[in-house]
């Protein structure tokens, strides 16, 4: 239920945000440059620019959503919460004789994590006594009507008048019961819209954890300690794979002989997804870093591979050739022409292979490790820390897009004729 | 025994269905050093086929290339090329490509410098040496080629229609140029071309290929790169002769073309 409610919001904030930009577009300056004068966009991709209020509204969104569902008090609005306070339901009880009588139930519901007393209520008249309890917001509790009552073989017939049998469930103000096989009653409070903060915590609370485990640390390790850990393992698996990786790939497509050898092995492993093989890795080197590092090598490997092969195949047969024509030895090809010119398949390889590798050891750290940005997930999800979870997530989320805009403007320095020849 | 021969290369290989192909038949020519050739053919014919074998790329069937008594096998320093586009280093700059060849024979730097700051002067270039070539037009790109090319000291020099790419005005230009370098430096240059004009402004000889075998059809000796080398090319295309020979040779391989479809509508 509340998922759609999500979606659908979502979906309205989206056109929302698209018909207020453009209004205020409209009201404001125009723009005159040359691709506004383009009158072909749909299908013209140069003509297609990211609206950067989009992406801003698009961020702000996230957080509104989040917050409204959860109950944030960053945000002002929130849809329903669960009920708290007093919800009172009566019930009909009926005793051997057939004689009936009515009595209530009083159930405080209070906010998880806080106690409450049970609400002070006068036993009432007749045989049916009136009973209280308390409750969690979005726990239920079983309530024994007719534990109190007086008489012999009293059941419960009815709940706000309506006939209730072992069960069926009947709604009633502020929540619903259910009427269990042996006759209890099962009060569940109304749930609202709100999210539990055991699935979704409210965005102050992972900024409150996050900074409570950046300065404290989280099961014996600093979160820097964690993540430093998952980086370097990352780096070492990308460092191994490359060094292998690439002059291999350089093999294969100066070589007849390697590229026949190699070509069933790599096209073979490519699509083994590293996770696949993580069982193995842990059998053969464990589950200490030697089997992360292991794993990550693989990861990166084929990637490289792959990338360092096309760059020597993408070379323009004309630069070999000229290369050779002035006088370059073999060793003077590779090194000044062969190598350089793979330059941009290298990069485009390394980004993904980090973007593969570092999906990889957040895996590899959840199957087992001592720390790591993968092991704090997993270990907080043990003891349903959303929060910590959800701080992994982003902080995850993070460190892979830094390190590919760390690449990508190494590779603008280093490769500055990349899809200008 | 100088200069650069040509003797009776025929170069056939075998198609993967079987069937094979004759791309040259007995073409023998003997080049002067300091000559320059220009060949002209309809597609197919050959040309490029002859010219990487002179370069070492290719090796012909039959029949050998010889510069002066050493027979080729294989790409060396002494026969230069310059390419139609893409065979400039775009990871150096124009000075660390004109500086290729010697760069790579181990010539200390100061004598590189001075050579290549002696060709980028001859070329036009002086001011873009640290430019990156990707930021150089088509033509300046192929004045880098050519300057390149001759900072290696070849004996031959061997262009592969190397104006093919560039606009009508910049390649008339680049025309008088050549004729200018190869004045200035007395090599030998072998030029393929598609165009008839240009074969003619630039070849002191030219030579007309024929397709299905490759062979020689036809040779002219002629004056206009003689005439040309101190007058405008303009001049020279009014001069006596060249609209005639330009016209008989256009006919010719109009001819050669016709037949080709000819004989593929006969197939089909």
């Amino acid at each position: 239920m509340t998922g759609w409610i999500v979606l659908f919001a979502y979906i309205a904030l989206f056109t929302l945000g698209y018909f207020v930009v453009r209004l205020a577009k409209w009201l404001g300056r125009p723009n005159r440059d040359f691709t506004s004068l383009k009158t072909v966009t749909f299908g013209d991709e140069s003509a297609i620019r990211p609206d950067r209020a989009a992406s801003f509204i698009s961020v702000l969104v996230i957080f509104l959503i989040w917050g409204a569902f959860t109950g944030s008090k960053w945000v002002p609005f929130h849809v329903p919460g669960p009920f708290t306070g007093d919800a009172v339901f009566s019930y009909t009880a009926q005793d051997a004789s057939g004689a009936r009588d009515e009595g209530t139930v009083t159930v405080r519901v209070h906010e998880v994590g806080l106690d409450a007393d049970d609400p002070e209520v006068e036993p009432g008249d007749g045989f049916a006594k009136n009973d209280v309890d308390t409750v969690g917001a979005w726990r239920s509790t079983l309530i024994r009507a007719t534990s109190n009552d007086e008489g012999e073989e009293v059941n419960v017939v009815a709940v706000e008048g309506q006939p209730i049998a072992p069960g069926e469930t009947v709604k009633v103000p502020d929540g619903e019961v259910t009427m269990t096989a042996k006759g209890s009653l099962n009060f569940q409070p109304a749930k609202g819209l709100q999210m539990e903060p055991i699935w979704m915590p409210p965005p102050e609370d992972v900024l409150k954890r996050f900074k409570e485990i950046a300065t404290e640390g989280y099961q014996n390790f600093t979160l820097w300690q964690h993540l430093g850990s998952s980086l370097m393992r990352v780096l070492a698996g990308f460092f191994l794979g490359s060094i292998v990786g690439i002059p291999l790939g350089y093999a294969m497509g100066l070589s007849g002989w390697f590229r026949g050898w190699f070509d069933p092995i790599v096209e073979f492993m490519r699509p083994v997804p590293p996770l696949a093989l993580i069982p193995l890795v842990i059998i053969w080197f464990g589950i200490w870093e030697t089997g992360k590092i292991v794993l990550l090598f693989l990861a990166a490997l084929w990637v490289m591979t792959i990338a360092a092969r096309a760059g020597v195949s993408g070379v323009n047969i004309s630069k070999v050739h000229a290369a050779y024509s002035l006088g370059a030895s073999k060793r003077q090809l590779l090194m000044h022409v062969i190598l350089p010119n793979s330059l941009p398949e290298i990069f485009t390889g390394a980004r993904v292979a980090m973007g593969v590798c570092w999906g990889t050891v957040v895996a590899a750290e959840l199957v087992a490790a001592q720390k790591g940005a993968g092991m704090m997930i997993i270990a907080a999800s043990k003891f349903q820390l959303t929060d910590i979870v959800l701080m992994g997530i982003i902080l995850i989320g993070i460190i892979g897009y830094g390190i590919d805009i760390l690449m990508r403007l190494a590779e603008r320095f280093l490769v500055p004729w990349k899809g200008r020849v | 025994m100088d200069g650069l021969h040509i003797e009776n290369i025929s170069m056939r290989f075998d198609l993967p269905n079987g069937t094979s192909v004759q791309a040259l038949k007995n073409v023998s020519m003997d080049i002067k050093t300091g000559e320059m050739v220009s060949i002209l053919g309809p597609s197919g014919c050959g040309k490029t086929t002859l010219l990487n074998i002179v370069a070492g790329f290719l090796a012909p069937t039959e029949g050998a290339v010889k510069l002066g008594e050493k027979a080729v096998a294989g790409p060396g320093p002494e026969r230069g090329m310059v390419f139609q586009k893409g065979a400039l280093f775009e990871w150096m700059s124009v000075r660390k490509n004109v500086e290729f060849g010697p760069r790579m024979k181990g010539m200390p730097k100061a004598e590189r410098d001075k050579i290549t700051d002696h060709l980028l002067e001859t070329v036009g270039l002086q001011d873009f040496k640290e430019k990156a070539v990707y930021e150089l037009s088509g033509g300046m790109q192929q004045r880098v080629a050519l300057a390149r090319c001759l900072a290696n000291e070849p004996d031959v020099i061997l262009m592969d229609e190397p104006l093919g790419a560039l606009d009508a005005l910049t390649r008339e230009k680049m025309q008088g140029l050549v004729l200018k370098l190869w004045k200035e430096t007395g090599k030998t240059v072998i030029l393929i071309t598609h165009s008839v004009e240009e074969a003619l402004l630039l070849g002191e000889r030219l030579i007309v290929m024929a397709p299905r075998p490759g062979r020689i059809h036809k040779e002219y000796q002629l004056p206009f790169a003689e005439r040309g080398v101190n007058a405008d090319l303009r001049e020279v295309k009014k001069s006596e002769g060249f609209q005639e020979t330009r016209d008989e040779i256009l006919s010719m391989i109009w001819e050669m073309e016709e037949e080709i479809m000819g004989r593929s509508e006969d197939a089909a």
